[in-house]
């Protein structure tokens, strides 16, 4: 089986988050990347449980320049086989999934995991549009995933409950909590990562579909309003008045 | 040229955040001076579907094949990028729910349309046109525009308010002409999470985290979520360690949620947890420890002992409602 993992990096989850360039860019100085935690701890896991149990390969993608080799090296460390970088900025979700789909088209993976969505655009749309363009089945929110030869048996989170489904490989599912337990690099991992093939490729030129026009700040709220814990009754009347939302 | 709804309909009756994004699209319409319609798939009565009409939609397109009972990506792209091909779509909205967000990707590629999922307000048509939405987990906000003609926009929960007019939209069947090569997945069986309120879609939610000390002390959270009609929600310390379900997990790596009324009961207010709430109208934090950071961030406070507050609280929302 060949699995392919897609793995992004982005902005530790405590970055203080600034704009420069008239408010057109996001000021990434002293921004310390990790890799997108979604990605992490539940695709490129499930993708080494399911190596580990039925034997194959889990290969890293990353669409990034040279500074996110960090990222991927420790997606190397915590058990990843080998990795690809695609050499572009990545610049709007479309761009992504093309570049992706388009080294993907020809290497003939059986399940391509992604993360359920980045923490810098929040997009939930690279997987959705890499699925499109390869013309798969795609599974979003997935909690649990069981392979049986070519046939997966899938749990996906649905508003208000969980359904069950069933689906042959080749498909592109999203991951998140529930899939499997995260995993810590150990120092074995680490040493081997370092001579872990990471092969870069060059971008093939693909269109973008939207940018950002300008940057805000989010709003402000006001100073909080303390209400003494034993005037409750307080409470329930500022809800009811002046926020009015009960 | 029109503006086309996605709107999604579970057991029989349209989706709340189905209105919401109708609202939304025949508000863009009338700016744009065209018409709003809609689409609509699986089984549901055409009377239920003509009352889009009273958020300005003129016309839905049904499919109604058992098939679409359940959701599937592929099958679902190829009759919303039929409908929107039929109806001369140039503008699609969906609403920003699991399958809203699972569709609107693969209809960007299908029609070559740009995308922006999670927007919170309406789109900007005076100049450039322009989407908002949360980034870097609601730490700053995108003005996004399109390089496409097409474009695509998906709706948050709770950020745009249900048009109530008059009206009754005209409702037509029709065919994608699916074929079984179209379906990828096979739903096997569907498990409900209990009879609370969703909560991806809660106006009003009540959320607690490890200052609650155990599982066993949820009773409390649970009867004001069911006095207020509110979802409940928590922080990921406390489903890390299974006290809560996962769904229920709110903050940066769990769901995001802008409701009307966020109430958060021992939560510190970690910057991960901020990332999926700040965006609710109004935040009340009650937490023992005047220094939480949570505070920084609510609207009204309560420093108190949760376990005498909550108590309280609720015996005052039981007058409250009792006299309303
Ligand atoms: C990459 C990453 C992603 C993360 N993603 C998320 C996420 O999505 N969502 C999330 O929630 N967290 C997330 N976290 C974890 C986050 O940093 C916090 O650890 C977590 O939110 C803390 O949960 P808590 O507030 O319930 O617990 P604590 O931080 O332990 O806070 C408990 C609070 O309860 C108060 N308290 C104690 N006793 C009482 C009492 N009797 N009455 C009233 N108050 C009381 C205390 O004063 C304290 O403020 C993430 C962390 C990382 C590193
Ligand atoms: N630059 C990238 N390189 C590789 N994979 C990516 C990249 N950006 C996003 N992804 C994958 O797509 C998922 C969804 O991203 P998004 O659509 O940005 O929310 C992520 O969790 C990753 O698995």
């Amino acid at each position: 089986m060949k699995f392919l993992v897609c793995v992004s990096k982005a902005p530790d989850t405590t970055t203080k988050i600034t704009f420069t360039d008239n408010n057109t860019k996001f000021n990434e100085d002293k921004v310390q990347w990790i890799m997108n935690p979604t990605d992490e701890w539940y695709a490129l896991v499930k993708a080494l449980e399911l190596k580990e149990k039925l034997g194959g390969t889990v290969t890293t993608v990353t669409v990034g320049k040279a500074d996110v080799e960090p990222v991927i090296r420790k997606g190397l460390a915590i058990g990843a086989d080998d990795a690809v970088r695609i050499d572009a900025d990545d610049v709007d979700a479309y761009q992504v999934a093309a570049l992706i789909a388009d080294y993907a088209k020809s290497e003939g993976y059986d399940i391509i995991f992604t993360g359920k969505e980045t923490i810098n655009y929040n997009g939930f749309m690279v997987a959705g549009m890499l699925s499109e363009l390869l013309d798969l089945p795609y599974i979003s929110l997935g909690v649990k995933l069981d392979l049986n030869g070519n046939t997966a048996t899938v749990v996906r989170e649905i508003e208000g409950g969980e359904e069950t489904l069933e689906v042959k490989t080749p498909f592109v599912v999203s991951c998140q909590k529930g899939m499997a337990e995260a995993r810590i690099p150990n120092m074995r991992g680490i040493m081997a990562a370092r001579t872990k093939p990471l092969k870069v490729v060059a971008a093939a030129s693909v269109d973008t579909y939207t940018t950002v026009h300008h940057f805000e700040a989010p709003k402000e709220r006001g100073n909080v309003k303390l209400i003494s814990p034993d005037n409750v009754e307080e409470l329930v009347r500022l809800l009811h008045e002046e926020a009015k939302v009960i | 040229m029109s503006v086309l709804i996605f709107v999604e309909t579970q057991e029989g009756k349209l989706k709340k955040s189905a209105r919401e994004a109708a609202s939304y699209g025949a508000k863009l319409a009338g700016k744009l001076g065209t018409d709003a319609v809609a689409v609509a798939v699986g089984k549901i009565d055409h009377s239920e579907l003509a009352t889009l009409g009273q958020q300005g939609v003129s016309k839905v397109l049904h499919e109604e094949n058992a098939k679409l009972d359940h959701f599937d990506s592929r099958a679902f792209t190829k009759v919303v990028a039929a409908a929107a091909d039929k109806a001369g779509a140039t503008i699609l909205i969906l609403s920003s729910t699991f399958n809203g967000k699972a569709l609107a990707p693969r209809l960007s590629v299908r029609l070559k349309a740009g995308v922006v999922t999670n927007a919170t307000e309406l789109a900007n048509t005076e100049g450039t046109f322009t989407v908002k939405k949360a980034v870097f987990s609601g730490k700053g906000v995108a003005n996004f525009t399109f390089a496409t003609d097409k474009k695509i926009i998906t709706v948050n929960a709770n950020s745009f308010p249900i048009a109530k007019g008059e009206g009754s939209a005209a409702v037509e069947d029709f065919s994608a002409g699916l074929a079984d090569s179209d379906f990828g997945v096979k739903v096997l069986h569907v498990e409900k999470a209990g009879e609370g309120i969703p909560l991806p879609e809660a106006e009003l939610v009540v959320s607690a985290g490890r200052g609650l000390k155990g599982p066993e002390n949820w009773g409390m959270i649970e009867e004001m979520a069911n006095l207020l009609h509110a979802a409940t929600a928590c922080s990921r310390a406390v489903s890390d360690v299974d006290w809560r379900p996962h769904h229920e997990h709110v903050g940066q790596t769990g769901l995001t949620i802008s409701p009307n009324l966020y109430i958060a009961v021992g939560i510190s207010g970690a910057i991960q947890h901020l990332a999926g709430v700040s965006s609710s109208k109004t935040i009340v934090v009650i937490n023992v420890d005047p220094e939480a950071p949570f505070f920084k961030a609510a609207d009204y406070g309560i420093v108190g002992d949760a376990f005498a507050v909550v108590p309280k609280l609720n015996e005052a929302l039981k007058k409250y409602y009792a006299n309303n």
